[in-house]
């Protein structure tokens, strides 16, 4: 089972520009959840978000990661030059969808 | 059975069935947390909803993910295209997209439980 920085690192460096902060959910090793903020999501529905970050793992998953947990996270933009820290507990969500 | 017939049967039961969820074990005793989170979700929204278990034949696994380009199990169809997995599924739970999969896209059947929108935290949280 990879490490919980390679998973974080490989999925930094397929996604260029983004920040991963990958947990381990059981301390097994292998259910690790993994919250990914990437301007690239923007104009995915959820589902391709969710599959892009799995196709870094591709074949690896179900095997020597057992599961995989993905929360994405588009950047909110124009945000005042404040970063968007990764692992910030999802302070900069998008939540644009449902507007009611 | 073979691999083909596996596959035939699986693309039955997406096309065929309204809400299909393919996961471990079965709703009554679910053999994986995220397996049974999303039969919980959808027991709660009153959907109704078939299941198949994966786990008796390997074959069945990897058929359905050739089949959805989706890796993981559980995994969720309605109307014949996949909504998610477990993340998913819990997301659009909360935010109440669920109830609006499930409901909107079955106009034929006006008592569906559309009006399961559980109330949401205010959308902006930027300091």
């Amino acid at each position: 089972m990879p490490p919980l920085e390679e998973v974080k690192e490989r999925i930094e460096q397929a996604l260029p520009g983004s920040t991963a902060d990958v947990t381990d959910l059981t301390g097994g090793g292998d259910h690790l959840r993994a919250e990914v903020v990437y301007d690239g999501f923007a104009g995915l529905s959820r589902l391709e978000q969710h599959k892009l970050v799995y196709s870094i793992f591709e074949g690896e998953i179900g095997g020597p990661i057992h599961a995989l947990s993905i929360k994405t996270v588009i950047p909110l933009g124009g945000n005042d030059g404040s970063s968007e820290a990764a692992g910030n507990d999802g302070s900069s969500e998008q939540r644009t969808e449902g507007a009611r | 059975m073979n691999n083909e017939e596996i596959r035939a049967e699986l693309k039955r039961a997406i096309e065929e069935e309204h809400v299909m969820l393919f996961m471990k074990g079965t709703p009554d005793a679910p053999r994986c947390g995220f397996s049974a989170r999303v039969t919980q979700i959808l027991n709660a929204s009153g959907a109704d909803y078939s299941a198949m278990d994966i786990l008796p034949d390997p074959r069945i696994r990897e058929e359905l993910s050739g089949l959805s380009g989706w890796p993981t199990i559980p995994q969720l169809f309605v109307n014949g295209e996949l909504v998610g997995g477990c993340d998913i599924v819990t997301e659009m739970f909360e935010s109440g997209e669920l109830a609006e999969t499930l409901g909107v896209e079955q106009p034929a059947r006006p008592e569906t439980p559309a009006a399961q929108q559980p109330a949401q935290a205010p959308p902006l949280q930027i300091e």
